[in-house]
């Protein structure tokens, strides 16, 4: 018999959708009934209490989570979020119910060997309850108690040789598309780069140093894939600046209807037959694309990469060779200025291991946001608060035009000192002999 | 109940102890046929929906069935995906950004067993547990965050919402008849951890109340000066005040805040600093849409979401308002949008405000910018404009007031 009765939950069983709310009612019998044995380190009720509480918030209309106080494992900021419940006389079983994140391996491919422990370690010491995966990218092991914390992390490092990943202000756990490991239209390694710069800062991600959060993701071309422009303050976008790789047969095949457009992936509407003049060329951004002589020809000096007649025709058209990526700085969710994307910052960089341009970058920016940032600024407002040449200034990079959609719209222009004859220093005396009061 | 020791010592935290070693090296866990083509793929296709195949320049291919998952699971939904991967898969799987599950296999006899043992997994209400799907031009999984069942900062829930929307749109799941992929994101507050400000279609949870303060409180589990810094509108300063003790009964002085109402817009930062703020509220929470942001950089820039529906109500526990909106939206964008037109370049080829008629959705000065300086870029310096059936545009007609008052 369930613990609680959950009239309201119950409502979400139906529907062709995954029923977390039947996986959880699934889970809270078989914990009762415990057919392993497994001596379960929080109590065996926490998934009932959770219903619970949950049911009592479909009641309330709201949260009965209280704020996270200040839990954690010894040397670390970060990775363990507390949680308490703000009925915990009458739950109980999830009076403690702090959250772990846990780095996942890049591209987020797993053994079943290696997720099998983690599912035995998490049920014995845990709620048995996760988040595949959380929105920055982690495992996320929801609930248990304060007196496990420290156990959990033990296995992990100990068995697992596996790390908690970052909250609060840190480096967040990076995160990456699936990269070269699936992907055609990969332009350098993510899995490697994310891989790389998670363990060359895992100071950073582990004690909070920073003034707030700082994200970094990689995505291996510019469709996005892990929407780092969208979510991250550094943004590695794939790209390259040779000549799109053509394969005029294929071109042909795909005029022709012998290959479907767009990787088959409009298969259930009524488009009609492929035209490439109207589905490729004529919705280029630059309209850098014509058909000459039967043959597709692209002016790639004018071509800006957007992956579109790629998209179309992967069988005809690839990326350049000449690969690397774009970096892009300060994309961040609305809290507290008003939500950004990233801007542009360097529009090629080469990509290769050990990415120690890609370190210097990091680290000239760390060492401004540190200096100057406010408590909980993150670095997309610094840039709008300091401007953007302060942060070509601490980079070291020269201002250019693909910094800017457009030049700027009021003359307001910030001149230093050093860059007008003869300085600011001035003598009104000699002002005042050419000019009487 | 006896406490197992992992091995942990708490009188001496620094013996054996490991840190910083990170995350595990992600080629221990590519599927051999991944790992032996990396970096050497040259196309893909989509066989059906839900179904991938990749080829590589050596020949291999590789078939990949994508399924949805309900991100919160428990770890024995979770071994019934290992199970399946063991049986099938030599032992591997991964998982998407936007919480799907993708089964490899490497050929054809593999997948059509695969597949058909995915479609007869259910759970004992009858709901799929790895249903097919999320590829192509058609709907993916929503990506969302924690909601009532864990954060103390909500204002909806986060996996209700979210089935219901599923369940609403699952169709479309298995299908690819949208003119391009569609992406819905969940966040359950302002906060956006799930940071959906660039989605096709958003669903946020929304506050609608200042906080109150827990005057007696506030001092004791607050640094008031952290609360005061977190307003981004500057609407807390500090205040002391003179209160009736809730413990003693009498009159005393105590340092606390005061929040001017007017400019609050509800964001819970102070919340997040401070305990003592709390801001939920049973009837003032709610959820806004948000549609036409996008990520990716084909045709057109990346885009912001924009809000089109600045309050649902919540309505537990299947949110019959949220799931009919939502539904309205997808079918004027499969209507009307052209191939390959995301929902916000469809919106911006016919014009917002014909996206308000033809999406049938109410308009009020809630959907009007005033925060900061974007806000003028988003008003309408042109005379170019659609007059449009549902709303007066006549000077006369238009007259009346703004405020929509509360019932």
């Amino acid at each position: 018999m369930p613990k609680h009765e959950t009239p309201l939950l119950d409502q979400l069983i139906s529907g062709p959708w995954p029923s977390f709310v039947d996986d959880l009612k699934t889970y809270a019998e078989y914990r009762r009934k415990n057919p392993n044995n497994v001596e379960y380190q929080i109590p065996e009720d926490v998934v009932d209490d959770l219903l619970g509480v949950l049911e009592l918030s479909y009641v309330d209309k709201e949260t009965h989570w209280k704020h996270g106080g200040i839990v954690g494992v010894f040397g670390y900021g970060g990775g363990v979020i507390g949680r308490y419940c703000d009925q915990p006389e009458k739950f109980p079983g999830v009076a403690h119910f702090h959250t772990m994140r846990i780095n996942q391996p890049n591209g987020k491919y797993y053994s079943t060997e290696f997720l099998r422990g983690i599912c035995d370690l998490w049920e014995f010491r845990g709620s048995g309850i996760l988040n595949m995966h959380g929105s920055t990218g982690d495992m996320v092991f929801l609930g248990t108690r304060t007196e496990q914390l420290e156990e959990v992390f033990f296995e992990l490092t100990h068995k697992f040789n596996q790390d908690l990943g970052g909250s609060g202000s840190n480096l967040r756990t990076p995160s990456c598309c699936l990269g070269m490991s699936r992907c055609e239209w990969a332009c350098y390694n993510t899995q490697e780069a994310a891989y790389q710069l998670t363990h060359e800062y895992q100071d950073e991600l582990h004690r909070p140093a920073f003034p707030y959060k700082f994200k970094f993701k990689f995505d291996g071309c510019p469709n996005c894939c892990v929407a780092s422009i969208a979510r991250a303050d550094l943004s590695v976008i794939g790209t390259w600046r040779d000549e799109i790789q053509i394969d005029q047969e294929a071109v042909q095949a795909y005029i022709n209807g012998e290959i479907p457009p767009n990787g088959n992936a409009h298969a259930d509407g009524d488009w009609g037959p492929f035209d490439i003049q109207k589905e490729v060329i004529d919705l280029c951004p630059t309209g850098c694309m014509r058909m000459e002589d039967g043959k597709l020809v692209i002016d790639n000096k004018n071509c800006v990469r957007c992956m579109h007649c790629i998209n179309v025709m992967p069988r005809a058209l690839r990326p350049g060779n000449d690969r690397g990526a774009s970096i892009l700085v300060g994309a961040k969710a609305p809290i507290l200025d008003g939500a950004q994307m990233s801007s542009l910052l360097v529009p090629f960089m080469k990509m290769e291991e050990p990415f120690d341009e890609l370190k210097e970058l990091i680290e000239n920016i760390w060492d401004w946001w540190m200096e100057e940032g406010r408590n909980r600024e993150r670095l997309g407002e610094l840039i709008k608060r300091k401007g953007f040449r302060e942060l070509l200034k601490v980079t070291g990079l020269k201002a250019i035009p693909q910094h800017v959609k457009e030049p700027r719209h009021n003359p307001y222009i910030y001149w230093y000192e050093e860059e007008v004859p003869g300085g600011w220093q001035r003598d009104i005396k000699e002002f005042r002999k050419r000019h009487l009061r | 109940m006896a406490f197992i020791s992992s091995g942990y010592n708490p009188e001496k935290p620094m013996e054996n102890r490991i840190t910083d070693i990170g995350n595990r090296h992600y080629g221990e866990f590519l599927p051999p046929i991944i790992k032996k083509n990396f970096g050497k793929w040259i196309w893909h296709e989509i066989l059906e929906p839900g179904v991938l195949m990749h080829k590589a320049e050596s020949g291999d291919v590789v078939y990949t069935v994508r399924v949805g998952e309900p991100r919160l699971m428990t770890v024995q939904y979770l071994r019934e995906a290992l199970d399946i991967a063991d049986k099938y898969c030599d032992g591997y799987l991964r998982f998407t950004t936007r919480n799907n599950i993708e089964f490899m296999v490497d050929s054809k006899e593999k997948l059509e067993a695969l597949k058909k043992d995915l479609k007869e997994r259910k759970f004992p209400g009858g709901s799929y547990k790895f249903p097919i799907g999320g590829t192509g031009a058609g709907l993916t999984n929503i990506v969302h965050t924690q909601g009532w069942i864990h954060c103390h900062t909500p204002a909806t829930d986060a996996s209700g919402t979210v089935k219901v929307v599923m369940d609403e749109l699952f169709e479309d799941f298995q299908k690819m008849r949208f003119p391009a992929k569609l992406r819905i994101s969940m966040a359950c507050c302002l906060n956006m951890c799930g940071a959906v400000h660039c989605s096709d279609i958003a669903i946020l949870g929304y506050h609608r109340k200042p906080p109150m303060i827990d005057d007696e409180y506030i001092d004791k589990l607050c640094e008031i000066p952290l609360a005061v810094a977190a307003c981004p509108v500057g609407a807390v300063k500090p205040k002391k005040k003179k209160i009736i003790s809730e413990r003693t009964g009498e009159e005393i002085e105590v340092k606390s805040v005061e929040v001017n109402q007017e400019r609050c817009m509800f964001c819970g930062n102070c919340y997040t600093m401070c305990p003592s703020m709390p801001l939920a509220d049973h009837e003032g929470d709610g959820i806004v849409i948000m549609a036409g942001g996008k990520v990716s950089n084909r045709i057109t820039a990346p885009k912001f979401s924009k809000v089109v529906v600045a309050y649902i109500p919540n309505e537990p526990p299947r949110w019959p308002t949220l799931a009919k909106t939502i539904r309205k939206i997808v079918d004027a964008y499969v209507k009307g949008a052209k191939k390959y037109e995301r929902l916000g370049m469809w919106a911006e080829r016919i014009g917002w405000e014909k996206f308000f008629e033809v999406c049938d959705l109410d308009f009020s000065h809630h959907l009007i910018d005033d925060f900061r300086d974007p806000a003028y870029y988003t008003w309408r310096q042109t005379t170019n404009f659609k007059f449009i059936e549902n709303f007066p545009y006549e000077y006369n007609k238009m007259k009346g007031d703004i405020i929509l008052k509360a019932k």
